[in-house]
Formats: C-alpha cells, sequence, structure tokens
C-alpha cells in the first residue's frame, strides 16, 4: 500500500510514469503548496514494489507492504 | 515483499529544488545509504556552493558550507581530524569540475578517506543556467544560446575517467538517476563507497548523472528522455576503478 504525503510532493508525475502496474494517475485538485499531486486510482492492483518510491525526488511516497 | 520508509537523515519538510530536480533524489539516496549503515550521528556532509548546497535544507545531522569548489580541502581536514566520523562532499558540476577541480584532483590523488558525491546536471542551475565544463556539444544554455560550440569552449569534462586513471581512488563509479535501474544501482554505488571509506580504504567517487528542467527548459519527465538520447551516450555509466573488486 502507498501512502503519498501531498505537502511533499511537487507534481513532477515520476512515480506516474514508473509504476509497472500504471495504477497512479494526477489528481485534480492542488496540495496546500499549488501542485498538482498523484492519487492512487486502483489499490487493489498495487503489488508494493515501490518503484514509486524509489523515483520521488522529495521523498514524499512511503510504502508498507501488503500482507500475505 | 519490499517497503520503503522515509529515511530518518532528512528533515520532515519538502527539499529547497524544484520539481522534477533529480538533486532532490540523490540527497535521498545519499539519506538511505547512511540509514542502512546506521551512521546517521556519525556522518559529515560537506556541502558546496550551487544548487548542491540547498540539500542542507532536507538533511538532518552534521554539516558544514565550503567555499566554491573547496569542499574536498575541508573534507581532508575534518577527515584527518576526526577518521572515525564519515565524512562526505556533495558537489554540482559546476563547483568540482569548474572552480573546484585542482581540488577535486588533489584530493583524489592524496587518495584522502573521504567520499565525493558528484551530482552532474550540466548547467550552472542556481545561478540561472550558464554553461558548465560539462555542459554537451550543441546544448543550449544561457551562455551559449546556439548550443555548445566545441572550436570555442572545448568538450564536456569527464570527471570518473579523468579521476579513474589516479592511482590512489579505490572506488570511482557513475550512474544515471533517470530510470529505476540506475536509481537501484546508484544506491548500492553510494553504499558501497560509504563502506570503504568506513574500512579505511581511501577515496571513493561517486558521480551522479541529474537533470535541469528549469534550466533545460522542459518538462520534468521531458527532460528523462533527453538524458536517455544525449546524457547517458556521453557520460556512459559504470564502474571505472574499483580497486576492493567483489560484488556492488
Amino acid at each position: 500500500m502507498i501512502t503519498i504525503n501531498e505537502l511533499y510532493c511537487k507534481g513532477c508525475g515520476y512515480c506516474i510514469k514508473f509504476c509497472p502496474r500504471h495504477i497512479l494517475e494526477m489528481g485534480k485538485e492542488r496540495s496546500q503548496k499549488g501542485h498538482f499531486y498523484p492519487v492512487n486510482i486502483n489499490e487493489e492492483a498495487c503489488t508494493s514494489c515501490a518503484i514509486c518510491a524509489l523515483m520521488c525526488p522529495e521523498a514524499a511516497i512511503e510504502v508498507t507492504a501488503k500482507e500475505g | 515483499m519490499p517497503s520503503y520508509k522515509r529515511p530518518g537523515a532528512l528533515l520532515p519538510m519538502s527539499t529547497g529544488y524544484c520539481p522534477g530536480c533529480l538533486h532532490g533524489l540523490a540527497t535521498r539516496l545519499v539519506a538511505d545509504a547512511i540509514e542502512e549503515l546506521n551512521q546517521q550521528k556519525n556522518a559529515i556532509n560537506v556541502v558546496s556552493v550551487g544548487c548542491s548546497a540547498l540539500n542542507l535544507y532536507s538533511w538532518c545531522g552534521d554539516d558544514i558550507g565550503a567555499a566554491h569548489g573547496r569542499a574536498p580541502a575541508v573534507a581532508t581536514g575534518i577527515k584527518r581530524c576526526l577518521p572515525d566520523r564519515l565524512v562526505f562532499t556533495y558537489q554540482g558540476d559546476g563547483d568540482l569540475a569548474a572552480i573546484g577541480l585542482a581540488e577535486i584532483m588533489s584530493a583524489a590523488n592524496r587518495g584522502e578517506n573521504f567520499t565525493v558525491i558528484f551530482a552532474n546536471n550540466q548547467t550552472y542551475g542556481m545561478t540561472g543556467g550558464q554553461m558548465a565544463p560539462t555542459t554537451l556539444v550543441g546544448q543550449k544554455s544561457t551562455t551559449t544560446p546556439y548550443g555548445r560550440d566545441p572550436v570555442t569552449t572545448g568538450y564536456p569534462l569527464k570527471m570518473c575517467e579523468l579521476i579513474s586513471v589516479l592511482e590512489a581512488p579505490v572506488f570511482v563509479a557513475r550512474y544515471a538517476l533517470n530510470s529505476p535501474k540506475g536509481v537501484m544501482d546508484a544506491k548500492k554505488g553510494i553504499k558501497k563507497a560509504f563502506e570503504l571509506q568506513l574500512a579505511g580504504k581511501g577515496f571513493t567517487f561517486v558521480e551522479l548523472l541529474t537533470n535541469c528542467p528549469t534550466n533545460w527548459g522542459m518538462s520534468p519527465l521531458a527532460t528523462l528522455d533527453y538524458m536517455n538520447t544525449n546524457t547517458v551516450p556521453y557520460f556512459v555509466p559504470g564502474v571505472y576503478k574499483d580497486k576492493e573488486g567483489g560484488k556492488q
């Protein structure tokens, strides 16, 4: 499961580009800082591979491994 | 299954970098490596001048600011006084390859026991995108508006190749941060460099190819493609020197 901290996110879109399951999408709302930030559109499909967190320049994404 | 937690060596705030700047990623990789080696209380970050200095905003630990290009000299002093500490410099290409060229070559040649993290974005980011020694041939900057012309300004400096021919350095490597594979390799390379330093082996140098969306005038995603087609073929990633050998 991934958690995106929208206060750190600057909306570069690297996580969206590199997600192998294409489960992230740029959201329609802006954060407090004025950046659009990604939202998880299909949480079920997430395999917790952590590539989104690996590519995030702001360390805004944290990944917790799925149970089982 | 893999999981990822924000490293404790980063302050709980966003970085001082522009959106999509891979400097932030480089800073985080250093913080990851320090956390994995459990050296957060032991590490000293010597920052240089330029965009690389902005990593002070996210770095949670001991740090010191050096004069422009002189980070290797400051790190030499610190490491000689405090040999047990993990000392590294974090420098950009304008700082390391231009004004600090003499310092880095001398420190590497002496085989000082510290690590240099060299973030190469092929431009002077902080001052507004002037041509750096590492700017690619044909690449536009504010001082080369028609693209870099080698007849008048020479060719981009390849620092890894320069340093790897010296006798003293133990580990010299270059990684591109524009793909997950490159980032994973870079993480291992930085960790290996720190381990070699902690084992007292000698000078270690890690070059990280980064981007500058603001001064290249591209979107963050477009810079990654530009790096793939232009930067990576010229600055070829790989391990240029590894005296100790072994897996990495």
